[in-house]
């Protein structure tokens, strides 16, 4: 009745009710190019090669980005392994105030950090500067305090640091998953070689700004950019102790094989295809809400992604209808106005892996819905949130990580057949559940094969709440205490 | 004429039966002086496949028993083992894998460890999950839940006190265990099948397999059906022959290394820090604000 009502008054007053542009003005520096972050100084790349890299929605040229080569892998982890003992035997509650004022200026820096990572990966700033920034400084909090206590950590054992750590992150969340893997290794005395995604390097080298402001010891973090062939650098390295990786499945299983016959330990936070389920005594409107920010949060390159919606048969055409309404009103655009909801996909690689799966869905029979029908921008890497009906577990939009912003529609009609069509997949990274039911809550978190289970909720994330995958979304757990045994030998 | 001794051929432990291995295959079993004391199954991939299957079908139920359960059922094995306390001391001694006392007091540690084991099963949760404080309103909590089926790798020595110290921790935790024993002294494991098959464990919650570690690692590292690995002292390529296995379907995988006093030390083979690698941390949210 509201809706009509404000319809009508929409037409009374003769205009629709559209948004004006809300871009946002901080303007931050780019430099022309960006070296290595070693030793505490940066450095030119040995290798003397560069890559650009571009903000994906308008494909103009940021900078160019350091390619690290053989030499400078060496001596990234030669400068951890020399700054790693000291880095250890400092006194934990001193080694605490340096993750402290990490976390300090990061708040400080917030705007700036914001504005440059929906620059360099196509977010909405919305996102990046209240949900990623945020969670980056807090993470680096939680973990300042760990510092001084690990010893009650872990009853009845003495845990010690592992030495140099390996980190290889991925460009969904650029400096969020650089602070999942420093802060913990930081804490429990660890020095770290890390390597940002090759499309999403410039916030990474902005926090190296930051280490340097609060004196972080030179060799504590080191920052190498480049591609996969760095990546691989830094895996078959003898004197890294840890390998800590989180992207795809297939790349997990080829680090899990180089690292087969060393002694490094290894933790891999790797793909999903996370159900999420709907039963007809849910909270409708809520589960609505949750669906949609389960999938499109972050143009759904998001490894725990809601990307199989299961919806109990009763309510199925009521939800499809729902979701229809609801999906037309999200905003797509530049990603630096602060009402966009839906920004760039972040490289023109990854679109054409989306496009991908939209024909292999609409080839295999799925019907699709799009958020519009409106011409895409031309410039920038685009793909209108969607999601598919008439979807056969079999088909592939239904089995394999797509990474962007689809969903797959399916039903069910028991908590049985739910629970087994949630379970086959490989994957076991997260899962969702609507209902108002506690017992039937309960014993659906109990029996799904995930490691993380929303219940009346999506894509909640604290450094305190361990996160990680069963099966072949990986092992190990970032966050909370769970997740600080990644990084002590004990 | 003396009586001829009534030479036993001892076989595989699978789904609470006894078979013969499929291939038809045994070793012959002998004591320090070389003497032939018993047969033992010559295991191969096949029956390490039917296994895996067994502990597959068992596992859910086994992990849906209620942990005050699973405890009991633990210390009834351990109750058994009790009962045959000359004969796996015995069985340890004879083919060389300690001296009669030294065999005595393995499996006074093994029983005692099964003990532990008993019960760690309604305590452990408590140890390693726990509640989160987020920031936010949610309630938040983290609980471990079992792996799933896990490929054990017995230590050569202690034959008994090492295969006791892998399958405790994991079916304390609710997953089912595929073993494979000490091929130096795999009588130990032998009997061990038969505690196994007059104590109350279901069906294919352990299964043992005996025979050339060598032959079956790579089928056990390369099983997608199996989701976790639990070995000791192994050889550097043996361990890498399990980690291999990872890319095939991420299985977790721990090869742990303790000296002969380690396998005897409390705080190396049964603090709850033994079980996590056989457990997964899963998180549950929920909104607590109405």
């Amino acid at each position: 009745m509201i809706e009509e009502n404000s319809g009508l008054h929409a037409e009374a007053a003769g205009t629709e009710w559209s948004y004006a542009p809300a871009p946002e003005s901080l303007k931050v520096e780019i430099a022309e190019k960006y070296g290595l972050f070693i030793n505490g100084r940066f450095v030119a790349p040995k290798s003397h090669k560069y890559f650009p890299t571009i903000n994906p929605a308008s494909e103009e040229t940021l900078s160019q980005i350091a390619e690290a080569g053989g030499r400078d892998v060496e001596a990234a982890v030669a400068a951890a392994k020399a700054a790693q003992p000291a880095w250890a035997r400092l006194k934990p509650t001193e080694r605490a105030k340096f993750l402290f004022r990490i976390a300090r200026r990061i708040q400080e820096r917030t705007n700036e950090l914001a504005v440059l990572e929906t620059m360099d990966n196509g977010k909405p700033i919305a996102e990046s500067r209240n949900v990623d920034l945020p969670l980056v400084a807090q993470h680096f909090f939680y973990h300042a305090g760990w510092c001084d206590k690990l010893k009650y950590a872990f009853p009845g054992r003495d845990p010690k640091p592992l030495g140099v750590c390996g980190q290889i992150i991925p460009w969904n969340f650029p400096l969020l998953m650089m602070a999942w893997k420093l802060a913990p290794a930081l804490a429990c005395g660890n020095t770290c070689v890390i390597k940002p995604a090759e499309t999403t390097s410039l916030t990474a080298l902005r926090l190296a700004e930051i280490f340097r402001e609060i004196d972080l010891p030179p060799g504590v973090v080191n920052i190498v950019t480049g591609a996969g062939a760095t990546g691989q650098m830094i895996v078959r390295h003898k004197a890294v102790n840890k390998i800590a990786f989180t992207g795809s499945t297939e790349v997990g299983k080829q680090i899990a094989a180089a690292c087969a016959d060393t002694d490094k330990r290894l933790t891999l936070e790797l793909g999903g295809k996370s159900p999420h389920i709907i039963f007809e005594n849910a909270a409708l409107d809520q589960a609505i809400e949750g669906a949609i920010t389960g999938i499109y949060f972050n143009q759904g390159h998001v490894c725990c992604a809601g990307s199989r919606l299961l919806v109990q048969e009763s309510i199925l055409d009521e939800v499809v209808s729902r979701l229809r309404e609801r999906i037309k009103s999200l905003r797509m655009g530049d990603p630096l106005d602060k009402n966009t909801d839906v920004g760039a996909i972040n490289s023109a690689e990854q679109l054409a892996t989306v496009r991908y799966y939209i024909e292999s869905g609409l080839e295999e029979g799925a019907s699709i819905i799009n958020s519009s029908d409106e011409p895409l921008p031309e410039r920038g890497y685009w793909c209108r949130p969607c999601f598919f009906t008439d979807v056969q577990p079999s088909q592939l939009i239904a089995r394999e990580e797509i990474f962007g912003p689809v969903l797959a529609v399916m039903s069910f009609r028991t908590p049985e057949e739910a629970i087994s069509k949630a379970n086959n997949t490989p994957y076991g990274l997260a899962a969702g559940i609507w209902t108002d039911k506690g017992s039937k809550m309960f014993e659906m978190a109990k029996r799904l094969k995930a490691g993380v289970v929303w219940c009346n909720g999506y894509n909640l994330f604290d450094p305190a709440s361990p996160f990680g995958g069963y099966k072949e979304s990986g092992f190990g757990r970032e966050g909370g205490l769970q997740g600080l045994s990644a990084y002590v030998r004990m | 004429m003396e009586r001829l001794d009534v030479l036993k051929t001892y076989k595989l432990y699978i789904n609470g039966a006894f078979p013969r291995t499929e291939s038809g295959r045994s070793i012959a079993l002998k004591n320090t002086r070389g003497k032939v004391i018993a047969h033992i199954c010559h295991g191969s991939r096949k029956d390490l496949r039917n296994a895996v299957e067994a502990a597959r079908a068992a596992q859910e139920k086994w992990a849906g028993r209620d942990a005050y359960n699973r405890g009991q059922i633990l210390y009834r094995m351990a109750e058994m083992m009790e009962g045959k306390r000359d004969e796996f001391a015995e069985a340890i001694r004879v083919t060389g894998g300690a001296t009669a006392a030294a065999a005595r007091k393995e499996v006074a540690a093994s029983i005692d460890r099964l003990v532990c084991f008993a019960g760690w099963c309604d305590k452990f949760a408590q140890v390693l999950g726990g509640h989160n404080p987020v920031a936010g309103p949610h309630y938040n909590f983290t609980i471990p839940e079992p792996t799933g089926v896990v490929g054990v790798v017995a230590p050569d020595e202690p034959a008994l006190l090492g295969l006791i110290t892998l399958i405790g921790p994991a079916i304390c935790a609710g997953n089912t265990v595929v073993a494979i024993a000490s091929q130096k002294h795999p009588l130990p494991a032998a009997v061990f099948g038969e505690v196994c098959a007059t104590s109350d464990v279901p069906s294919g919650v352990v299964n043992i397999i005996t025979g050339k570690r060598a032959e079956l690692l790579e089928h056990l590292a390369r099983h997608r059906e199996v989701d976790a690995i639990s070995a000791a002292n192994l050889r550097k390529n043996q361990a890498a022959i399990l980690r291999a296995g990872m890319a095939e379907n991420l299985k977790r995988v721990s090869v742990r290394k303790l000296n002969a006093d380690d396998w005897h030390d409390a705080d190396a083979g049964e603090s709850p820090w033994a079980i996590e690698p056989v457990v997964e941390m899963k998180t549950i949210w929920h909104p607590s604000a109405s």
